[in-house]
């Protein structure tokens, strides 16, 4: 692994001109929209593992945007799996490392979007928890299906519009609200479960290294703005990502052998749901011209009061 | 003979595709106000920000343009401007 301390905080020297400050594991080239959040969550990951790290990572936005062959945007080992199934390759990647002898000072991690975690891939994440393997699975959850054009997933927030979730005379969106997947993964009965976002970076890079240092299967969620899909300014992604944790609307907590051991506290820093929503296209419908939808608003400010109370907030 | 499955690409090979071709605007980043604190090096989703000691800059090959270094710099001492070319 990397120095903890030199890649959160102060980046090392660079060794020459032009050199990026760090030699992000991700490397630049790859075709992620202009300030993707993914990408940074990404970049931050891998960096956080470091080089002895294996990785298979499902299909999505995150997979065709840095591997267009023959390029590939990846400086570790790493392996595209099936939409479905990245929990089960690295389980395989895992075992075979053990038969080599190999297993010792690696990390293995699976990864995949919000779709290939917790619609498609729930089978197989699932099997990998169960199994024990000693894995992190890292979702990033943009909230919709992305590269095939934005459709709605478990994951998509409540009256968020997508175009399998449209907006309308007869809809104000998506209709469920998202699925606790932390909370399935933490009912696996495995030792760490965090989420995270790229608002925070040095948290999020200090739970992957946590995360890393724990035996057994790991579980955390990284809320990545997508300018493409959330329709908000590519400069946004970070103020979009934080606007989420200070509303309420995204708790950020760790949980340890099932239980809730740390949350980021938003205390006297708390915005009103509607900050949050104004600055993306994708909730738009609730703030036009004659729409009526205080009752809906008051739904989502719901959302975000019962998340404050349960994770005690503030 | 040993054969691989599927395909395979060299680490890190993207950095043929130049996406500084995208840009229509770009960060200018102005050597004045900066407190070293590197918060545009960890934010770049590109991570090709380069530089030490109060001076750093894009790599303009790969600069997408997004903005987000402009924007989260604690001392706004990076200014967006229009590309021109
Ligand atoms: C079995 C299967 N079904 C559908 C697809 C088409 N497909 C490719 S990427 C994708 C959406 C991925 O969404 P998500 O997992 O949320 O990742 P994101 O692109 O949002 O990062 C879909 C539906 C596929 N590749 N394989
Ligand atoms: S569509 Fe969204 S997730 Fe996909 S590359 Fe673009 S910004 Fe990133
Ligand atoms: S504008 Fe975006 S891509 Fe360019 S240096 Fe700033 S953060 Fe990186
Ligand atoms: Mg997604």
């Amino acid at each position: 692994m990397r120095n903890l301390e030199t890649s959160t905080e102060k980046a090392p020297k660079p060794k020459k001109e032009k050199e990026p400050v760090v030699e992000w594991l991700l490397a630049a080239g790859h075709r992620a929209c202009s300030g993707c959040g993914e990408a940074l969550g990404a970049k931050l990951v891998m960096d956080a593992a470091g080089p002895n790290t294996y990785v298979a990572t499902a299909t999505g936005c995150l997979e065709v945007f840095s591997t267009p062959y023959p390029e590939s945007a990846w400086r570790m080992p790493w392996i595209h799996s099936l939409f479905e199934n990245s929990a089960a390759v690295a389980s395989g990647i895992e075992a075979s490392l053990i038969a080599q002898g190999r297993d010792k000072d690696v990390n293995i991690i699976a990864q995949g979007g919000d779709g290939g975690t917790a619609d498609i891939g729930i089978g197989c994440l699932s099997g990998m928890l169960e199994r024990g393997h000693n894995i992190l699975y890292v979702c990033y959850d943009n909230e919709a299906y992305m590269n095939t054009g934005v459709q709605r997933s478990g994951l998509t927030p409540f009256d968020a519009r997508t175009s399998t979730s449209p907006s309308g005379k007869l809809s104000w969106g998506n209709k469920t609200n998202k699925k606790d997947l932390p909370a399935i993964a933490a009912a696996h009965h495995i030792p760490y479960v965090a989420t995270a976002t790229v608002g925070y970076p040095n948290d999020l890079m200090a739970k992957v290294k946590k995360a890393l240092s724990i035996r057994g299967p790991k579980y955390i969620q990284v809320h990545v703005p997508c300018p493409l899909g959330w329709i908000h300014p590519s400069d946004m992604t970070i103020e979009v990502a934080k606007l989420a944790v200070l509303t309420g609307l995204i708790p950020i907590y760790e949980m340890e052998n099932g239980v809730v051991t740390k949350v980021r506290k938003i205390g006297k820093n708390r915005r009103p749901a509607e900050e949050y929503l104004k600055v993306q296209g994708r909730f738009r419908h609730l703030f036009a011209k004659g729409a009526d939808a205080e009752e809906e608003l008051e739904k989502i400010r719901q959302i975000a009061e019962a998340n404050i109370k349960r994770f005690g907030l503030v | 003979m040993a054969r691989p499955i599927g395909t395979y690409s060299k680490p890190g090979s993207s950095k043929a595709n130049k996406t500084g071709s995208w840009r229509t605007e770009k960060p200018v980043f102005l050597h004045d106000k900066c407190t070293d604190c590197r918060i545009c090096v960890i934010v770049c989703p590109d991570g090709i920000i380069f530089g030490a000691d109060k001076i750093y800059d894009p790599d303009y090959d790969y600069c997408k343009g997004c903005g987000i270094c402009a924007k989260e710099c604690p001392v706004d001492d990076i200014k967006m401007v229009p590309e021109v070319r």
